[in-house]
């Protein structure tokens, strides 16, 4: 019998879904709907880069129409909700679409209104975030004006897509002054709520080094309760306060709203709750959900969708074919993480394990792990090409396996400690 | 980790003073976890967050974040931070004899 894969969101995970089914699958044996509400894909990593002027908007944008396979039925809409004993998705466009298995990809939202303030006086003129197209073009021109001061930048709370972004963001500020000679002028801040950098030890011990070498002050456990873009300060719900001349903030993130339409399937926060290791929803064994739209213990990143596509892909063939699904995703994530200057570190990790010192991939490999390099950095700079030609197609990267590999890593002599919030 | 005597029971703890096993905990010791924190009195709106946090725990077997407490327990962010000052996740799990709550990654 056909089989109707629907599939929500043209986005990272989407894309590469539906591409790897519609290779896997004849049309006659398998039916691909996947729904979006506009036809722009953007490449999300590039964001960062936009604010320093180093890659345009037209450099990160394609439509999403042309990065599917043919064969895949594009549909335009916004989603209503999804009626899961119906088995059917509703549209605020067009007719219901009932499906055999759904795969959930519509990722993560901003929600700066819900930081009070946040998007009050002062949004787009001294208050920016780089996460959207518009608000990393806003900032570049903010910056570019910028010739002394502050520069505060924040993180409000996890989770939050790429969590090495911001602090990305603030190894290239660092860079991005003193190539215009103003360094001295300006006093650069990262404010987390976090007890340290990053949320994983050696890492955040690594970063936490590099913030200092840069001169980048560090302010932890910061809560953000309210921006007050009028007089320029941030302040904590325990009410401690950070001045700032021009802050970058990265807003609360949630699942899509249709999903808190849905009864049974989102968490409080509006993430697809999620089985980690076969993906599949707990609120029905026909729908699973993939990348930034879960609530898994993992990175929200592309990398973590794209090893997450191949078990995907396998367990909606066992679905369809009435097979056990395979429990083999481990929360692999890999991210290179810019530090200016035309450095970058790498990083490996899974749910288990952290990140660890050594080389990537395997013991020979060129790339060191948690350490900067010249390679990471030019690595970070090549992956959008992998991104739209090997990625989103639905291909394996070479040398990269879908479950993380401890070959090449260096675990500590003494046992761990988890930083915890 | 250690042994304590906490309101007259012997309870096993980490390092930074969070019960090892939930199990062992009772009001009593919630109490008085409190008091020592700075707590006092542990009123109704305290207790509201504490059992909200384990009863979570026991069910989840993880303690939710500062945001879902926002959300689910009743009592909003900013007066948690009022009820718990510094880390109110951090102080109710102390209190309500669960493991200190992880960071998401």
């Amino acid at each position: 019998m056909r089989q109707r894969i629907v599939i929500l969101g043209a986005g990272t995970g989407g894309t590469m879904m539906a591409n790897r089914l519609r290779r896997a699958h004849s049309r006659e044996d398998m039916e691909i709907i996947v729904v979006d509400r506009d036809d722009e894909h953007i490449y999300q990593p590039g964001l960062l880069f936009v604010p320093f002027g180093l890659t345009r908007a037209d450099d990160i944008t394609r439509p999403r129409s042309a990065q599917l396979h043919r064969g895949i039925d594009l549909r335009r809409s916004e989603i209503d909700r999804v009626d899961l004993d119906a088995s059917a998705v509703y549209l605020t466009d067009g007719p219901p679409i009932p499906y055999d298995v759904l795969v959930i990809a519509t990722g993560s939202e901003l929600l700066p209104e819900d930081t009070e303030g946040m998007t009050g006086p002062g949004w787009g003129e001294r208050v920016f975030t780089f996460y959207t197209l518009d608000g990393a073009q806003g900032l570049a021109g903010a910056l570019a004006e910028l010739r002394g001061g502050r520069l505060v930048v924040n993180l409000v709370d996890m989770p939050v897509k790429c969590p090495v972004a911001p602090l990305e963001f603030a190894f290239l500020a660092d860079w991005y002054l003193h190539d215009r000679g103003i360094r001295e002028d300006v006093e650069l801040s990262f404010v987390t709520p976090l007890d340290a950098a990053f949320t994983k030890p050696m890492a955040a011990a690594r970063l936490s080094s590099l913030l200092d070498d840069k001169r980048i002050e560090l302010v932890t456990e910061f809560a953000t309760g309210e921006v007050d873009g009028r007089k320029g300060r941030l302040v904590s719900y325990d009410e401690r306060e950070v001045p700032f001349d021009l802050l970058v903030t990265v807003p609360l993130h949630g699942g899509a709203p249709y999903v808190a339409r849905s009864p049974g399937l989102g968490d409080e926060l509006g993430f697809v709750q999620t089985d980690p290791f076969t993906l599949q929803a707990r609120a029905a064994s026909n729908v699973f959900a993939i990348g930034d739209a879960t609530n898994l213990p993992t990175s929200k990143a592309g990398s973590v969708t794209h090893f997450e596509a191949d078990i995907l892909t396998e367990n909606v063939d066992r679905f369809v074919r009435d097979r056990p699904l395979t429990g083999a995703f481990d929360g692999h994530a890999n991210c290179f993480v810019e530090t200016g200057f035309k450095k970058a570190l790498l990083i490996d990790f899974n749910y288990e394990t952290e990140p660890l010192p050594g080389r990537f991939p395997g013991h020979a490999g060129p790339l060191p792990l948690l350490a900067e390099s010249r390679l990471n950095h030019l690595g970070k700079l090549m992956f959008q090409w992998f991104y739209w030609h090997v990625l989103l197609p639905g291909r394996d990267l070479p040398g990269i396996p879908t479950q993380m590999s401890m070959a090449g890593k260096r675990p500590p002599a003494a046992p761990m400690q988890e930083v915890r919030q | 980790m250690s042994t304590e005597t906490i309101a007259g029971s012997a309870v096993e703890v980490d390092g930074e003073g969070f019960l090892e096993d939930a199990k062992q905990w009772n009001e009593g010791i919630g109490e008085e976890i409190a008091h020592s924190n700075g707590i006092d009195p542990m009123t109704d709106r305290h207790w509201q967050v504490v059992k909200f946090m384990r009863a979570t725990y026991l069910d989840t077997g993880a303690a939710p974040s500062i945001r879902s407490l926002g959300k689910l327990s009743g009592v909003p962010i900013k007066e948690l931070y009022q009820l718990f000052p510094k880390g109110p996740a951090k102080l109710a799990a102390k209190i309500g004899g669960i493991p200190k709550p992880r960071g998401c990654i």
